[in-house]
């Protein structure tokens, strides 16, 4: 069946239309309209269509179904727009299309508002647009989740970044008198994991390049950072997203990690951060002993994948071994592996992983065994321990490209990936634009009584299902939050002496 | 006042209860008596002092906080440092123990806190003047407290009244192995009478992020040892928010024509540190506009940072970011204008298509140039060309960067062979490099190794007397390093006199 290119292509009789003029008053005014006051046309036709605007379940306005205007747009434009094997993801029309019809746009505002109603959160939060030609047009805000979808479907912008809230709108910018009084308030606390960073390590590809092979990497940061972010620092609603191409990010979207200043980003990003040093630096790791609690854990977690993932699958030392051998403290040792390995240097990585021992067992350690260990742990964490690109981290105000946005050089859409569920997540199944728009045309379903979103008809539908229960967790979290501190308030109040 | 910060009041309401409550209930800070020798300076002073003490007390602190700042600008460690500033502190702000009985307790105690009161309106002024007032006096306050007696400290963090909350013993119990292991602490008798106690892990950043605290569910496990960062921290935040206060208050001291003049001047001499960029740098008699294509025959005369990124450019046809950054800014201050310098990047990564460069390359040029950007950037033209002390204070580079002062960046192997490879051979001068380095003297390294390129040429203007001493004082700059080793290595072309003129003009 064909997509809608146009932003509102139905008849007036339609029921969308309908409530999207109805509900359409200025934004600034919207929300308090009908929070409180009835709506002087008519009680009962507010009624149905508040209803429709705060329930999650049905009648979903913002996805719309193809079921109403199946009929009318076959007779009127039977071929406008049909996805074929000849279109591409960075056509505008596909992106038109998926705007209107799979990205999620409300949880997505609610996510970034943690309330229900409109407030500053969203309206003063920075998107920054990536135009066709490649321009960044930044310090776009929009009041309301709906103006922001038309916004998407008109530009069609082919990806777009999340920045802070400010202080004031964004847009208000220039009109300020002060221009003090624009500054970044709150963020999400964001992390940002890049095969990048892991090429000196992998064998099987470089650059932009990601197999299931080196995907294991960033299952491994994910798994890391997480347990820490929720162990050590007890943050809970902590959302990571496949970043469309070779990486992933982490928003954590805690009040507590929202609203923290870029020092305490920094230090948080420090605590994490392990592999440092440039090229010519020596060693990567070098950690105190004994091993911090977070170390040791995170050692625990990576032991079993360096086994597999390192030695048997990214087999770093086959061929060449020197980092290796750099990366041993002991002299004596180090000769006496040489020696080895010179006389037989395809040997497969395990192979020399398990040499260091028997070597050094067959005495050639001039060193303590316990300094052997050591050198060797800090190998299994050179060689797994999460690489973060930690600038990102440590900056309120950077740009971070938003979930569900359609990754333009692979044209996946970037899904969230369930922390627990992270070993089956297979970068390469991530459904392409093309092929989601292709699902909804071959979706044979009864569409009768209950009105099925267009994204539930695809293979996106357990990304949304699992960002809604997301979203829902911090949009609880953060009511509870609000009547907490709203009581103690009042306590407070009646407390108080002048 | 301490403890209200962490009581449940509303920020904005508190202020004005306590003020009033603390302002008219009863002046009991009027004649102030000191308990401690160390002091958070949460109450302001009201005694009467003659304008003569406001003005000696006020410089005499200043001194102390610029030799402060002088040490941390040579990376002298904490020891260094203390050593150094002990007789300062004997000579300008002596400040005695209770266990001293010395008749001048109480004067001492009172001109530090009124000279820190005084001094905290003439730097309350502007963001700049405030952070680094805030940074030094966080300084000061911490080399105090480290030499304080250890009971007398004990007494003075009892009565701030910081609200920690003691771990029990149980619980002690429970952790004892993480709690050790992530002080770093031995499994010994002595370990286990440690007390600890539990905070906020904001509260402590600085032991987070060394990893120096154990976390759990937010809170961190401060060792009694590692009190110190709680209280320095505590005392910087108390110190930044009374000066953002100071700072809105300011306007109103207006009247007061007697206590102004004071006040501009002392924070006109508390101007910036002497590394600073000066525009004279790019400025060089004798040597014409630089192309892009020059840039690889006068690499000769870069500093080891420079010259290492320009190799690692020639090597790999691409730097990191802020590889790039280090050194566009490098090549602005030797007088690269923008045009050239576009032209020098665009052929150095040759690898690129120029769509690529154009989109992801070219933008940050500009920027750094000061040619894009916002009102600020482009009025200030851009950034400034990094000072050895900006390079030395930055995050070492990460896997795959190579900015960063390669003495401090390298391991003393690799160190080594990079110095062979541009051409220090001397087998001694290798050899003091590395101890320099291992003492984390990079800069004097540094200069070390300039000497050494260009020790005919400087006994040459030393024997002929055509250089001040001034002219050879010890480089603290890349660009003074590049300046200096291109007059040198030209001497003799009609511009060695010219030197002295540009540098006075610095001062």
């Amino acid at each position: 069946m064909p997509h809608s290119t146009a932003p509102d292509p139905m008849s007036a009789g339609d029921s969308q239309t309908m409530s999207e003029t109805t509900i359409k008053p200025e934004p600034s005014t919207q929300d308090v309209a009908m929070e409180d006051a009835p709506s002087p046309a008519g009680d009962n036709k507010a009624k149905v269509e508040l209803e429709e605007l705060f329930d999650d379940n049905d009648s979903d306005q913002e996805f719309p179904s193809s079921v109403p205007a199946k009929s009318e747009e076959d007779l009127s434009q039977p071929t406008t727009f049909k996805i074929s094997d000849t279109s591409t993801f960075s056509d505008p029309d596909v992106m038109r299309a998926f705007y209107q019809r799979l990205f999620p746009f409300r949880h997505f505002f609610q996510w970034l508002n943690h309330s229900a109603v409109p407030g500053p959160d969203f309206a003063h939060r920075e998107f920054a647009f990536t135009l066709a030609n490649g321009a960044l047009l930044r310090y776009q805000s929009f009041p309301t989740a709906d103006v922001f979808r038309k916004h998407c479907i008109k530009e069609v912008p082919p990806r777009f970044d999340i920045g802070p809230v400010y202080s004031t709108n964004p847009r208000d910018r220039k009109s300020l008198r002060k221009a003090s009084a624009f500054r970044a308030t709150s963020r999400e606390l964001v992390f940002d994991i890049d095969m990048n960073d892991y090429d000196e390590i992998r064998t099987c590809c470089t650059g932009a390049k990601v197999c299931h092979k080196c995907w294991t990497f960033i299952t491994m940061a994910i798994k890391v950072v997480d347990t820490a972010l929720r162990e050590d620092f007890s943050f809970k609603h902590i959302l990571w997203v496949y970043s469309g191409r070779r990486g992933a990010h982490a928003w954590v979207s805690d009040k507590k990690a929202r609203e923290m200043d870029d020092n305490r980003r920094r230090s948080l990003a420090g605590y994490l951060e392990l592999v440092r040093g440039g090229d010519q630096g020596s060693k990567r790791v070098s950690i105190r002993r004994p091993l911090h609690p977070h170390l040791e854990r995170s050692l625990n977690i990576l032991k079993e994948h360096f086994q597999t993932t390192i030695l048997a699958e990214q087999d770093p030392w086959a061929e060449k071994s020197e980092h290796l051998l750099n990366l041993i403290p002991d002299a004596t040792l180090r000769a006496a592996l040489q020696k080895k390995w010179d006389s037989s240097p395809s040997r497969p990585s395990a192979s020399k992983w398990a040499d260091i021992d028997s070597v050094a067992k067959s005495g050639a350690l001039s060193k303590t065994s316990r300094e052997l260990l050591e050198a060797k742990q800090d190998i299994v964490l050179e060689y797994t321990y999460p690489r973060l690109d930690a600038d990102v981290s440590k900056k309120l105000n950077h740009l971070l490209k938003s979930p569900f946005v359609v990754h333009p050089a692979t044209g996946r859409v970037c899904v969230p990936i369930d922390p627990k569920r992270v070993e089956e997540f297979d970068p390469l199944g991530v459904p392409t634009v093309t092929e989601l728009l292709k699902e909804i045309d071959e979706w044979e379903g009864e569409e009768d009584e209950k009105k099925v979103h267009d994204w539930e008809k695809t293979s996106l539908k357990p990304y949304i299902d699992y960002y809604k229960t997301f979203v829902s967790g911090l949009l609880r979290d953060e009511k509870e939050q609000m009547s907490v501190k709203r009581e103690r308030e009042e306590q407070h109040g009646d407390a108080m002496d002048f | 006042m301490i403890r209200h910060d962490y009581s449940r009041v509303d920020p904005k309401r508190r202020a004005n209860i306590d003020h009033k409550k603390k302002q008219f209930a009863k002046a009991e800070f009027a004649q102030q008596h000191y308990d401690h020798r160390l002091n958070f300076y949460t109450l302001p002073p009201t005694a009467e002092i003659t304008l003569e003490e406001f003005e000696t007390w006020a410089i005499n602190r200043l001194k102390v906080l610029s030799e402060l700042e002088a040490c941390s600008f040579r990376n002298k460690s904490p020891e260094e440092t203390a050593e150094y500033m002990t007789s300062i502190l004997n000579k300008y702000l002596p400040l005695r123990s209770n266990t001293s009985r010395s008749q001048a307790l109480q004067e001492e105690r009172k001109k530090d806190h009124y000279s820190h009161y005084i001094l905290r309106l003439a730097f309350s002024s502007t963001e700049d003047l405030r952070r680094r007032f805030s940074r030094l006096e966080t300084m000061l306050f911490r080399l105090r407290y480290k030499e304080d007696d250890f009971k007398e400290r004990e007494q003075f963090v009892k009565s701030l009244n910081l609200e920690w909350e003691e771990v029990g013993e149980a619980e002690k119990r429970e952790l004892r192995d993480q709690l050790l292991a992530a002080t770093g602490g031995k499994k010994s008798a002595a370990g286990e009478e440690q007390e600890w106690c539990k905070v906020d892990w904001e509260r402590v950043p600085e032991l987070v992020e060394q990893r120096r605290v154990f976390l759990r569910r937010g809170k961190a496990y401060v060792p009694q040892s590692q009190q110190m960062s709680l209280v320095v921290a505590e005392f910087t935040k108390w110190l930044d928010d009374a000066l953002e206060l100071t700072a809105r208050a300011l306007p109103r001291l207006d009247e007061d024509d007697r206590l102004a003049p004071i006040l501009a001047h002392l924070s006109q001499s508390f101007t910036a540190p002497e590394a600073a960029y000066t525009s004279s740098d790019a400025s060089i008699d004798g040597l014409s506009a630089i192309h892009a294509n020059a840039i690889d025959s006068l690499s000769e005369n870069f500093p080891l940072c420079m010259r290492n990124l320009h190799m690692n450019l020639r090597a790999n046809s691409h730097l990191k970011h802020y590889g790039r950054l280090q050194y566009t800014l490098f090549l602005k201050g030797i007088g690269l204008s923008l045009e050239e310098c576009i032209v020098f990047w665009r052929r150095s990564f040759k690898l690129m298509t120029d769509d690529k460069f154009q989109k992801e390359y070219r933008y940050n040029i500009r920027h750094v140039y000061g040619d894009v950007g916002g009102d600020a950037n482009r009025r200030g033209r851009g950034y400034t060309p990094y000072s050895c002390q900006k390079i030395l204070t930055e995050p070492l580079p990460g896997p795959g960067q190579s900015h960063g002062c390669p003495y401090r960046t390298f391991t003393p192997e690799n160190l080594s062979a990079l110095l062979q490879r541009v051409g220090v051979q001397d087998r001694n001068v290798l050899k003091t490099v590395r101890e320099d380095v291992q003492k984390q003297r990079y800069h004097v390294a540094c200069n070390r190794v300039f000497e050494y390129g260009h020790q005919r040429e400087i006994k040459k203007v030393r024997d002929e007397g055509s250089w001040s001493a001034t002219d050879l004082d010890t480089i603290v700059h890349p660009n003074t390093y590049f300046k200096r080793s291109w007059l040198l290595k030209h001497l003799g072309e009609g511009n060695a006199g010219m030197v002295g003129d540009d540098e006075k003009m610095e001062e």
